[in-house]
């Protein structure tokens, strides 16, 4: 765990859908100012983490504080409160509004949450949409635009508020190696420049180690590595090793636990 | 532009709802601006309404000039009492002014007719029509005519 | 024999599940309603929100409203003409078109074609918002999805629904007339006199608008609702579509019974 000062701090904190437990009692800690990786096998719950934190959903025991604040004990006002002062989040689809056009899409949370002129709005969604390098296409509608530029409107949509911390909920995915490139570029520039606290998700070993200060490792409901990237790769434990170096087989199984499989196939004859 | 355009048609909407609003309310259910203007009560006494109801038209020269408000029984004299919005306008009822129970048709709708008499004098707001005629019920009709037949 | 007693119990839990299951849908369907509306009156989520929806919602509807609305009123106007020739009452002929297409086929009829046309679109609209994560977005921007996308639907709905029905009523009566008095020869000057003489203001007109408003409300509720409670996949949104449909235009024709049994019963 690091030395710094924690902006997310989960303790004691358990999750679980339907029967299945997704989180057994972790803790962790984000750090302040920096990247954090969230990273583990599909199905481990990562993106649910992400919910958790924004306050989406509720731990079934537990606390999440986020700046201070315990989210779930938060009431609903409170909650919006936080949200819009310290959170911004970037889905994996963008979910830009899609009735409106990428300028009104960035002037929406500004426009709500605050009663600047429209000059001054206009003014502060020029400037977000410039640091995207998209101030070209604010008259363009959602449907007209590529997944990656449609990615980085949404980035721009969620830094309107300069918020203190931003979750990117699968940043990478489904995106060419330009937009890539172009995204991860952002994503450290702008937590540079705005001195933000990065949480993000994803499954891309490479491109989370090439920008993450941090790396949090989950699997099975639980953390199983928390250091920077070249520590875990280096020192890690097998199991972590494994997903690092994105090995088929190892301490985290190949099947889907199941019964026996001769087992199995010979109840069909019966 | 595209706003305006939308902002023009909602516009528009609204306001053929309201025009819509005014022409049902003259063209088919005949308000006309007069009706909704002031209006005074008199009341009458029948022996018997046979079926006339609130809301009937109240007619002079077949012409509506009114509204029954209310029907009610007196419970002392045993006798139906009709309130009657009438028009301001027809103001020059006079006092012997005579009430009927009518119908429009063989089986239409009961309504009043009004026939004004020769006095100088006109009825108020509260003011009660003493000359009334009952409703014609059929089966008394009947009746009577069998007695008269029988007496023969 | 036990097994028989087994599968009685079985059914009757599954039917007491089943109950529970559509009691607690009823009642977080309430709340949303409450909800959505606590958040005031029309203009609550800004202005323009609102004449976008009505435009969506309502002047978008007018087509089919005002082409449904005058092939139902030629149809009446003949039916009618057929029947009430039989008793040698073509004179009534407006009264009948006009009281029964203010009273129940306007509010109704223009009803069910509102859920059919403006409450799928509305449901399959709020159900791939949710899919894509808008709602959540949202959420995440710390404004309320009530607030913003509900209640200016409703609102929408709720004063669209009452247009949309007296123009149907309006246009149906005229079709009526054109049936009526050019092609079957009924005398004009009966049609419109009998109507005036038998249509009442307030009892049919307002009554009529008023059924319509909830009407209008209700259609409304339930495709928002349906939306929003979807399951964000293509399946799931193309139920709630079908829901929408079904389930207001059901609830349309048990509420118009309830309504007018209490506004004949008031008279």
């Amino acid at each position: 765990m690091s030395s710094e000062e924690a902006f997310v701090s989960i303790r004691g904190m358990s999750f679980s859908r339907g029967n299945r437990l997704i989180f057994n009692n972790i803790d962790l800690d984000i750090p302040r100012g920096k990247v954090t990786a969230i990273m583990g096998p599909s199905g481990t719950g990562k993106t649910t983490l992400l919910r958790l934190i924004g306050g989406q959903i509720l731990p079934d025991v537990g606390t999440i504080e986020v700046d201070g604040h315990n989210v779930p004990t938060l009431k609903r006002t409170q909650l919006f409160e936080l949200r819009k002062k310290s959170m911004g989040m970037l889905f994996q689809s963008g979910a830009l509004f899609t009735d409106l056009s990428v300028f009104d899409n960035v002037a929406f949370p500004i426009r709500l949450h605050s009663d600047l002129p429209e000059s001054m709005v206009r003014d502060l969604v020029l400037m977000k949409l410039e640091a995207v390098g998209l101030r070209g296409a604010r008259d363009l509608m959602p449907a007209e635009l590529s997944g990656g530029m449609a990615r980085r409107v949404a980035l721009a949509r969620s830094v309107a508020l300069d918020p203190e911390m931003i979750l990117y909920d699968e940043p990478f995915t489904g995106l060419d190696p330009i937009s890539l490139g172009i995204t991860v570029k952002l994503i450290k520039s702008l937590n540079d420049a705005l001195s933000l606290t990065s949480v993000l998700v994803t499954h891309d070993v490479e491109e989370a180690c090439t920008i993450a200060d941090y790396v949090c490792l989950l699997s099975e409901g639980g953390v199983i590595g928390f250091d920077t990237p070249e520590n875990l790769i280096e020192n890690g434990s097998e199991q972590v090793r494994q997903f690092m170096q994105g090995k088929p087989d190892g301490p985290v199984p190949f099947h889907f636990p199941a019964n026996d499989f001769s087992e199995d196939l010979l109840k069909g004859v019966k | 532009m595209r706003t305006r355009l939308m902002e023009l048609a909602v516009g528009a909407f609204i306001v053929m709802g309201i025009i819509g609003l005014i022409v049902m309310a003259l063209r088919v259910s005949g308000l006309s601006a007069t009706d909704a203007g002031d209006k005074y009560t008199i009341k009458a006494y029948f022996e018997n309404l046979g079926g006339l109801t609130e809301r009937a038209k109240v007619s002079m020269s077949g012409v509506t000039i009114g509204r029954v408000s209310k029907v009610y029984l007196d419970t002392e004299d045993y006798v139906a009492v009709v309130e009657m919005e009438i028009n301001k306008s027809m103001s020059t009822l006079t006092l012997d002014t005579s009430a009927a129970i009518l119908t429009a048709g063989l089986l239409g709708e009961k309504y009043i007719g009004l026939t004004v008499g020769a006095e100088d004098e006109y009825l108020a707001d509260g003011d009660v029509i003493e000359d009334t005629q009952s409703a014609l019920v059929l089966e008394e009709l009947i009746g009577q005519f069998l007695f008269s037949k029988a007496e023969e | 024999m036990l097994k028989l007693i087994d599968k009685i119990l079985d059914s009757i839990q599954a039917l007491g599940n089943a109950s529970l299951g559509r009691l607690q849908a009823l009642g977080r369907a309430g709340v949303f309603l409450l909800s959505s509306l606590m958040w005031g009156g029309p203009g609550s989520a800004g202005f323009g929100d609102l004449v976008k929806q009505i435009y969506s919602i309502g002047v978008r509807s007018l087509s089919i409203i005002i082409v449904a609305g005058f092939f139902v009123g030629m149809v009446l106007g003949l039916q009618g003409y057929t029947i009430l020739s039989d008793f040698g009452s073509e004179a009534a002929l407006g009264t009948m078109v006009s009281l029964t297409l203010l009273r129940e086929l306007g509010p109704v009829v223009t009803a069910l074609l509102f859920a059919g046309r403006a409450g799928s679109a509305l449901t399959a609209e709020i159900g791939l918002m949710k899919a894509t994560e808008q709602i959540s977005a949202m959420e995440m921007m710390g404004v309320d999805p009530l607030k913003r996308i509900i209640t200016p639907r409703l609102w929408a709905g709720f004063i669209s629904m009452p247009i949309l029905a007296l123009l149907f009523s309006l246009v149906g009566i005229w079709g009526g007339a054109y049936v009526g008095i050019n092609m079957l020869g009924v005398d004009e000057g009966a049609y419109w006199g009998n109507m005036q003489a038998s249509v009442e203001f307030y009892d049919d007109i307002i009554k009529g608008l008023i059924k319509s408003l909830v009407f209008g409300l209700v259609v409304t509720w339930i495709a928002v609702y349906q939306g929003f409670d979807s399951i964000p996949t293509s399946e799931g949104i193309s139920k709630a579509t079908t829901q929408t449909v079904v389930v207001a235009s059901l609830a349309v024709l048990g509420l118009d019974f309830v309504l007018t049994a209490i506004m004949l019963g008031s008279i």
